[in-house]
């Protein structure tokens, strides 16, 4: 059952062609992973399924629904949340105020629960609290809970921001090259998360420039290269196929490979 | 008490916290006793700690500009002082009703402004403070031109009224002590989150489902609400009321406040309103100099604590680890 389906999705900028008529199914269950060479148009994708750039053509549908051209709080609404490559943490909130900003849309307080913390104002509040703090121990930053945003190091920053879109509850998870400036020990624990958010029923779409955490965690490929798709598959499949050898090492290397 | 200083600093309670709380309560205290023109600085700082705390939401949580909150203490101000000094109405309706009307031009006018970003949003939001400006100079009819009204009523509900100045001082004390409370109460909530969120990151408040043109919306609707009550309070407390009272001079004084006090922190309204009223009275000695050695201590406050005196007590924090390490 697949949770998201691209139709023939064509992105240009100008006269470049950043996404030639890319057509894909995510299934609702697992990790599907976009690789490609830099240029490829991994970002320009994640940036037409989650509403932040409208498509030059073709369909978006998630979960049953057609959500092309919606505004990215809307498609983020219906449970599609994203992160982004550089990331844009609420540097100025603390750590746990940030996973808080994460439940927003489970959530209803306005105006009058901030002035008057009425009976029902404190409950959500508080129940806001014990999610995001749960969902902080569960990434390992539950001791970080009231440091500023702004000061944590850097591998612990791109965990923040996966905790913050957690707690959004998503039923589909993209996360824009996640290991990015991440050593290997933090790849590592990243790669055990990731594991442990695809057990828990929430499907994810990453897209990675880190081959060998791509090929360990990755339950199916889809490869993009020029802006088109070239292949999708298993892990074994992808590394197999002679375009995606080429794509990534040059035509000349990929006659000697 | 410390969360009300600043939302830097950290939970314990500071002792350069106490001494800097301590002060402005030492100083409303002395004023109330001594009584004088020093009240009179001290009636005008408390309004400003309502206008400010208000353009702190704005400017300060949401990260957003405007030069044209005084438009929304005009609107509201000119509302009262001509219901209550030509049509009798009692302060508290024609206050309410100026209220309305300062939202709702908010409304109106932060609709399609907010659309704008950066230095559009300013030039378009100095424009509406000119606007008012202007109606309020041309629309002799209503608001006697530049001649201004006189005579408005004092703050009152009924037959109680706050007339003598030390019991306006006692209620504009609480009036900014509610409006800093309330300010608090906004940061901590599901909707100041939202509103620091849209400073920090516009794309990923919307990543996480916050329609930011929306909250924008309501960050200047709230802002605009504090800046209208400012505006109805300072036309009942002074009793007079001309165009220049809520000019292009307003918008530079309460800047310089926010940011002299602390923008983006709670406490930091109120310290700036009541240094910025109190500083030029401190430099007469200085004589012809005033002016100059004003406008060195303004720099020397922001060379030296950049985030305001709201945090001073964290920086002292800091002073005393690096000396103790």
């Amino acid at each position: 059952m697949s949770v998201l389906r691209l139709d023939g999705i064509t992105r240009r900028f100008g006269g470049l062609v950043a996404l030639d008529d890319v057509s894909l199914t995510i299934p609702g269950k697992g990790l599907s992973a976009v690789i490609g060479p830099n240029g490829a148009g991994k970002t320009t994708l994640f940036n037409v399924i989650s509403g932040f750039m409208p498509p030059s053509a073709g369909r978006v549908h998630f979960d049953g629904a057609d959500i092309t051209g919606l505004p990215p709080e809307t498609i983020a609404s219906r449970r599609l949340i994203r992160t982004f490559q550089l990331v844009q943490l609420f540097e100025s909130l603390t750590v746990l105020e940030n996973v808080k900003v994460g439940c927003h849309l489970h959530t209803r307080g306005g105006l009058l629960a901030a002035l008057l913390p009425t009976r029902a104002a404190r409950a959500e509040e508080a129940a806001v609290d014990a999610e995001a703090r749960h969902l902080l121990d569960e990434t390992g930053l539950g001791a970080q809970a009231e440091t500023l945003a702004a000061v944590l190091p850097y591998g612990q920053k791109r965990l923040l921001e996966i905790t913050r879109a957690l707690a959004a509850r998503p039923k589909l998870l993209l996360l824009d090259e996640p290991a990015a400036g991440l050593n290997r020990q933090e790849t590592d624990t990243l790669a055990t998360l990731l594991r442990s958010i695809v057990a828990r029923d929430t499907a994810i779409l990453l897209i990675e420039h880190d081959m060998s955490l791509v090929m360990q965690v990755a339950d199916n490929i889809a490869v993009l290269d020029f802006g088109r798709l070239i292949a999708t598959g298993s892990p074994d499949e992808v590394r197999r196929n002679p375009d995606v050898i080429a794509a990534y090492l040059g035509t000349d290397e990929a006659a000697h490979v | 008490m410390n969360s009300l200083i600043t939302i830097w600093a950290n939970r314990r309670i500071n002792p350069a916290a106490l001494v800097l709380w301590g002060l402005a309560a030492a100083f409303v205290a002395y004023t109330f006793v001594s009584g004088g023109y020093l009240i009179a600085v001290l009636h005008f700082a408390l309004i400003y700690t309502v206008f400010v705390t208000g353009l702190n939401i704005f400017m300060g949580f949401t990260g957003q500009v405007s030069f044209g909150h005084n438009a929304f203490a005009a609107i509201s101000g000119y509302t009262s002082a001509v219901l209550t000094a030509t049509y009798n109405w009692d302060p508290l309706p024609a206050g309410l009703l100026g209220l309305a009307g300062a939202l709702t031009c908010a409304l109106i006018v932060g609709y399609p402004v907010l659309r704008l970003r950066g230095h559009y949003l300013a030039m378009a939001t100095l424009a509406i403070g000119l606007i008012v400006y202007e109606v309020a100079v041309q629309w002799d009819s209503v608001t006697k031109g530049y001649m201004g009204i006189s005579g408005i009523a004092p703050l009152g509900i009924g037959r109680f009224t706050v007339v003598s100045d030390r019991a306006l001082l006692i209620f504009l004390v609480i009036v900014a002590g509610l409006s800093l409370l309330s300010a608090a109460g906004i940061r901590r909530s599901r909707l100041g989150r939202a509103f620091v969120a849209i400073a920090g990151s516009e794309d990923a408040a919307r990543a996480l489902g916050i329609d930011v043109a929306r909250y924008k919306l309501i960050a200047f609707l709230i802002s605009a609400g504090y800046a209208a009550i400012a505006g109805t309070l300072f036309v009942h407390a002074v009793g007079f009321v001309s165009p220049e009272v809520f000019g292009l001079p307003m918008v530079v004084l309460s800047f310089t406040m926010l940011y002299v006090g602390g923008i983006g922190t709670i406490g930091g309204a109120a310290l700036g309103a009541i240094v910025i009223s109190a500083l030029p009275e401190s430099f007469r000695t200085f004589k012809d100099y005033q002016d100059l050695a004003y406008g060195a201590a303004l720099i020397a406050i922001l060379i030296y604590a950049p985030r305001g005196m709201a945090s001073l007590p964290a920086l002292w924090t800091k002073w005393r680890q690096r000396v103790a390490a």
